[in-house]
């Protein structure tokens, strides 16, 4: 096997740990994990661990199963029928979120999700925020107002609709949309944000807009961003797993998947030679 | 020469091109022919039903056709003048004139008085009867398309649903007689009616709504889900009000069969006369389920079919088609209405 055993690529190109201790601490253990869509494996022997308060970027050419791994870390894979975890693990805080006492409700409250095509609700701003609130029983008005604000300042959406919360989420501008569902996601505290390939629909400018919005969440949320835009991994991550064919290349700082990657492939991809 | 005048684009008569104007000209008459026979059936039945239902003067509408029960109507000479009298009215006038009680008489049943009580009975029975096929339907839909796991049960579960709808409408009547009225001992009632004609418009609700449901985007589905939605929630919160509006479509469609039908209905539903209205003469509640009514389509059967024709019979018939035609178009709607305003409410 030539993959490179990732954990020690990145430990070990890991120099000057910044702030205190849960940045860096393993949050995500992703444990050989094959998956398959009924008979056809999309992931073969993925071994990742995701750090706490880090940004990790998956990218590789489409069909090399980055979104298929991303949606595996909250389950959203369940949705299609015949998809399973056929070996490994994947572990949050050590819990095998794979495991039959894990409640899926549960784990998605904490792993939140961003998707490709921005899907905000054919309700008012006000409601698509308090939606995942309302499902939790939360009905205090002030209460909600307050969340309200609040993601929508950590969406830096605040702005731009606070004398219009009222009026419908589909009013807005592509990246707005987009925002807003970033915004909606972070209404309900999760630990984890999965992007995928948030800026893909969206222009320049609104792609700058959440490029920002990520390196401001980087903070207080891990984030696991799939793109198909290296710059855009370059930018925005700490650290970048390259994947090909449903396998994990090269998992390592992003400045040494750029600047400097240990596998050709890597190096073929990253300097625009396929993909 | 003026071959050579031509240009390159220049149109020439070929088969291609006849055949083109034959058959526009095809397709034109055949819709130009199902216009005619539509507008000749509807203007035959709104001219001659609106005699019946408009007077010429003030209220101009009949309202004793609106509100009374049938009557047999009697004709009769008397004092040299012909008169046409209801029962009530003729007896009322026997007893004013002792000497008209002996006087000859024809009478023509139902042919007097109002279909009030078969307006009452038809809206009953669309009105229970949609809201069993929608819930039931509705219902059926979110666990085929939402729920259960796609694969050979399902499909021909599908696939029988699809073929109920093409089962005669008297088979439905006899299968409603058979379960409902007998088995179940519940005897010609309003339940027994609703359940058979609900039966009857499910494969119609439960196709379009699953249609519907499919015409959601998955985007909302995925959303709610990622923020920690049970299916249910997501479902009820973020699926279903925006299906509404195609489910509410097709139940429209829906409710113009149910208040139609006339073989459902005529084993399990409706009597041919019935002197007390629904609400009228109950001991409990559950009477008012277990009783027969009168209906506007089994009514409009009785007398075009079942009651020796002439001049007198013939006011009734149109009165009762027309009345019929309005009830569906002001149902049909108000469904519109309805479907419309969530339209605009749950836009995407």
């Amino acid at each position: 096997m030539d993959i490179k055993t990732p954990f020690t690529a990145s430990s070990s190109g890991r120099s000057s740990p910044v702030s205190a201790a849960p940045v860096g601490a393993i949050l995500i253990d992703i444990d050989h994990v094959d998956f398959y869509y009924g008979a056809s494996q999309a992931l073969h022997d993925i071994n990742l661990k995701i750090e706490e308060k880090k940004v990790t970027a998956f990218i590789g050419p489409s069909g090399c199963g980055k979104s298929t791994l991303l949606r595996c870390l909250n389950r959203m894979n369940d949705l299609i029928d015949g998809t399973r975890v056929a070996k490994g693990q994947i572990k949050i805080r050590g819990i095998d979120i794979y495991d039959p006492s894990v409640d899926v409700i549960e784990l998605r409250k904490r792993v939140g999700m961003v998707f490709q095509k921005s899907n905000p609700f054919p309700k008012s701003i006000y409601e698509n925020i308090t939606y995942g609130l309302r499902l939790q029983g939360r009905s205090n008005k002030s209460d909600l107002d307050a969340v309200v604000e609040k993601s929508l300042r950590g969406a830096a959406l605040w702005d731009e609709v606070k004398d219009r919360l009222h009026t419908s989420g589909l009013g807005l501008s592509g990246g707005q949309q987009q925002r807003l569902c970033i915004a909606r996601a972070i209404a309900v505290e999760p630990e984890v944000i999965l992007m995928d390939e948030p800026c893909s629909a969206l222009d320049p400018i609104a792609t700058v807009k959440v490029e920002e919005l990520i390196q401001e969440l980087r903070t207080k949320f891990t984030i696991v961003i799939v793109t198909h835009n290296m710059q855009q991994a370059a930018r925005c991550s700490d650290k970048t797993a390259f994947f090909y064919m449903g396998k994990l290349i090269e998992f390592a700082d992003t400045r040494a998947i750029f600047m400097n990657p240990a596998n050709a492939q890597t190096e073929a991809y990253v300097s625009g030679r396929f993909g | 020469m003026s071959a050579l005048n031509r240009h390159i684009l220049q149109s020439q008569p070929s088969a291609a091109r006849r055949w083109e104007a034959a058959a526009v000209w095809l397709f034109r008459s055949a819709t130009y022919v199902i216009l005619l026979c539509g507008a000749l059936v509807f203007g035959n039945i709104v001219f001659k039903g609106s005699k019946t239902v408009f007077t010429t003067t003030a209220p101009f509408i009949n309202v004793a056709f609106l509100t009374e029960a049938p009557e047999s109507l009697y004709v009769f000479e008397y004092q040299g003048k012909k008169r046409e009298m209801g029962d009530r009215e003729f007896r009322a006038f026997k007893a004013q004139h002792p000497d008209a009680s002996n006087v000859k008489s024809e009478s023509y049943v139902y042919s007097a008085g109002g279909i009030f009580p078969c307006i009452v009975g038809t809206v009953l029975l669309v009105v229970g009867s949609m809201f069993i096929a929608l819930t039931l339907g509705v219902s059926a839909a979110v666990y085929l398309s939402e729920y259960a796991t796609q694969g050979r049960v399902v499909t021909a579960i599908r696939l029988a649903i699809l073929n109920l709808a093409g089962v005669p409408s008297i088979v439905f009547g006899l299968f409603g007689l058979g379960l409902f009225v007998i088995y179940l001992d519940w005897n010609v009632s309003l339940i027994a009616g609703w359940f058979t004609l609900a039966l009857m418009v499910l494969p119609v609700v439960i196709t379009a709504s699953e249609e519907s449901l499919k015409a959601v985007p998955k985007g909302f589905r995925e959303g709610s889900l990622a923020l920690g939605a049970t299916k249910w929630q997501t479902i009820r919160k973020n699926v279903l009000p925006y299906a509404l509006p195609g489910i509410l479509t097709s139940s429209i469609l829906g409710i113009a069969r149910v208040a139609g039908e006339t073989a459902p209905i005529m084993f399990t539903a409706a009597y041919v006369v019935r002197d007390k209205l629904p609400w009228e003469g109950l001991t409990s509640v559950s009477d008012f389920f277990f009783q027969g009514v009168m209906a506007l389509p089994y009514h409009i059967y009785v007398v075009s079919s079942k009651i020796p024709q002439n001049e007198y019979t013939e006011r009734v018939q149109y009165g009762t088609a027309f009345v019929f035609l309005m009830i569906v178009a002001a149902i049909a709607t108000s469904s519109i209405l309805l479907r419309n305003k969530l339209r605009n409410r749950y836009k995407w």
